[in-house]
């Protein structure tokens, strides 16, 4: 196991090296922030001290030097457009992407598995055919276009909940959350519904596939023999079989919702992280880019991480060393 | 066999599937007794419906088969129609069921200790140190050394003839009336096979539990069984003791399947084989399910299906024109 990880950190370290080159490359490459930040006819030699206050002027391996060894430490520099520390922004802006994330997902694992394991142990009832349209909608149908039908049906229509904002923010274990006061769920209801669609959709149809297969196995039927209860075999023996895949998927999506909040967060003007990368985009903040990347890359690297561990303790079979 | 109480009475028993191409009648009108102690061997051939014989008498028939008719009395009562949840008392319990291969029927997720504990903690009420020694009793007595440690390992650790050990030790685990093997030996090498077989049987005897030995391996059965079900296409075309079975049996269908086991004789002489394949199932012949392979066919075997007949100390065949005559 100690082998394991040594290596498994060694690979996330080569990973994250890849990552922060293409990061640099990228933002250095892409737009000129000078233009940005300067007034349009402010002089040659105003901007020239810009571009040296930037250290723009100096070879690009230095810079990229300058960068990586202040990535280490956790600096980016300060957002262009904000003035502050960009990690620190990020950092800020984070618990309100990870409280509809977490949300989202929690839904995910409740309606993904129970639905999945529903349809797949009775493939033929017309709760599971009923149970497999929703899913092929959910799959279809894009998540912006489904927030947008939620805000006008439950905000617009029925008023039964808020159209957009975080609302009131509590605090739980020293953390400023939505997730700690009822104002703060009504808000965060409808913008978790529309992140955990398609996720909801997608485990359901991976459950159901794993299921089906698994329940002709032998050691199913042994189960039965046994007299164990049918709810006991889908969920005891089973549901385990097939987890695999799904942690698998589950970490995908994971990482792609805290990272790629971006459209959700929009349409419900939710002040987290996918907002302020959008914002950064349109105003070409490289600060907050290169660190919002480099971020959901440790981020991808960490989850994948755990999703391998898990792998271990879900199959006795699986041996992380070979 | 002197005092011969009956464990179980399967009683007219259909049991069919519904499928698209039509209704397959796996199990046709099939009666048999089981006794106490018993060992009862169900052979034939693939397809025959032993295994579904099997399944039916603990209600384990999937989509689309069914129970159609028939009574399945064990402890004075039918069991055909029981709720799941009754029927779960019984199963593991009173009749517990072995599979042919085991490299699948065990849990590969879990460990052989949680899978042995599991049907104590069902069907026993036991304190959790009382359910451990249990279960490394279980395991010496299917002949597993070290079984305390063995306990915390994984299905996949153990060899196939080990793990159909394990089977076996989780169909014993609550002392049940009745076990069900099906082709408990098929699967594994033919050195193991004995082995296996003669802790069966020993087990069986020590515990004063009756046994269905579910095979295709007349071989087994000879060497098994106290009584004999042959079956075809669905139906029971001979039963009686093994030896009447061996030796003097009726149907023309026994007497190819026991023609076709290969023998030690130092004479290499060619196999005999039954003529031609099982029917298919969703066309079974008119008469006789028999008749097209027969060797002894006439032409009333193709109008009229026999009966089932008795021939005397509980030798019965469903056969016009049976291999001994005059026993009649």
């Amino acid at each position: 196991m100690f082998k394991y990880l040594l290596k498994r950190t060694f690979q996330m370290v080569f990973v994250l090296f890849i990552v922060s080159v293409i990061v640099f490359t990228m933002t250095s490459v892409i737009g000129n922030p000078v233009y940005n930040m300067l007034p349009q006819k402010a002089t040659d030699q105003q901007i020239q001290e810009v571009v040296v206050m930037l250290g723009l002027d100096k070879p690009l391996y230095v810079q990229y030097w300058i960068f990586l060894k202040n990535a280490i430490r956790g600096e980016f520099g300060r957002s262009y457009t904000h003035f502050v520390p960009a990690l620190g922004l990020i950092v800020s802006k984070f618990p309100a992407t990870i409280e509809i994330v977490i949300v989202a997902m929690g839904l995910t694992i409740l309606l993904g598995i129970s639905l999945g394991v529903l349809a797949g142990a009775r493939p033929k009832s017309k709760i599971s055919k009923l149970i497999m349209f929703g899913s092929l909608a959910g799959i279809s149908l894009p998540s912006f276009f489904m927030g947008m039908v939620y805000i006008f049906v439950f905000a617009v229509s029925l008023r039964w909940l808020p159209v957009s904002g975080r609302g009131e923010i509590g605090t739980i274990l020293g953390i400023r959350t939505s997730l700690a006061t009822l104002d703060g769920w009504r808000h965060i209801i409808l913008p978790s519904m529309t992140l955990a669609l398609l996720n909801i959709a997608t485990i359901i149809r991976l459950v159901r596939a794993g299921m089906m297969e698994v329940m002709r196995q032998d050691f199913i039927k042994f189960a039965r023999s046994k007299g164990v209860a049918a709810r006991k075999v889908l969920y005891g023996h089973a549901l385990k079989n097939i987890l695999i895949p799904v942690v698998t998927i589950f970490g995908l999506q994971l990482g792609e919702l805290i990272a790629f909040t971006t459209i959700t967060e929009t349409i419900f003007a939710w002040p987290g992280m996918g907002k302020l990368l959008i914002d950064s985009i349109t105003n070409l903040d490289r600060p907050i880019i290169s660190a919002y990347l480099l971020f959901v890359a440790i981020l991808f690297v960490v989850i994948n991480f755990v999703v391998d561990i898990l792998y271990t303790f879900i199959d006795p079979r699986i041996d992380l060393n070979s | 066999m002197e005092e011969r109480n009956k464990v179980l009475e399967v009683k007219n028993l259909k049991t069919w599937f519904h499928t698209f191409k039509g209704v397959v009648k796996a199990v046709d009108d099939v009666s048999f007794e089981l006794y106490e102690k018993e060992i009862l061997g169900i052979v034939g051939e693939s397809g025959g419906g032993k295994s579904i014989t099997g399944f039916s008498i603990i209600n384990m028939i999937d989509e689309p088969g069914i129970i159609e008719t028939g009574e399945i009395l064990f402890e004075g009562r039918n069991i055909v129609r029981l709720s799941e949840g009754e029927m779960n008392k019984i199963r593991g319990k009173k009749i517990s069921m072995i599979f042919q291969d085991p490299m699948t029927s065990l849990n590969p997720v879990y460990t052989i200790g949680k899978q042995l504990e599991e049907i104590l903690i069902l069907h026993e009420s036991l304190s959790k140190k009382e359910r451990r020694n249990r279960c490394i009793e279980l395991l010496k007595a299917v002949g597993i050394s070290n079984a305390e440690k063995r306990l915390k390992n994984y299905p996949h650790e153990f060899s196939g003839g080990m793990r159909q050990r394990v089977v076996i030790a989780i169909a014993l685990a609550s002392n049940p009336k009745i076990i069900i093997a099906d082709e408990p030996t098929t699967a594994l090498d033919v050195t193991i096979q004995a082995q296996i077989l003669r802790l069966m049987k020993k087990l069986v005897r020590e515990n004063n539990c009756a046994l269905i030995l579910i095979t295709h391996d007349l071989a087994v059965i000879a060497e098994m069984a106290d009584r004999v079900n042959v079956m075809y296409c669905g139906k029971i075309v001979e039963s009686g003791y093994t030896r009447d079975i061996i030796f003097h049996h009726l149907h023309p269908y026994t007497q190819g399947l026991i023609g076709s086991i290969p023998g030690t004789d130092t004479e290499k002489k060619r196999l005999t084989t039954i003529e031609g394949v099982v029917p298919n199932m969703f066309d079974l012949p008119k008469g006789c399910k028999f008749a097209p392979r027969c060797a002894y066919r006439q032409p009333v075997c193709f109008e009229e299906e026999p009966e089932i007949r008795d021939f005397g100390d509980n030798h019965r065949a469903a056969c016009f024109f049976p291999v001994r005559e005059g026993a009649v």
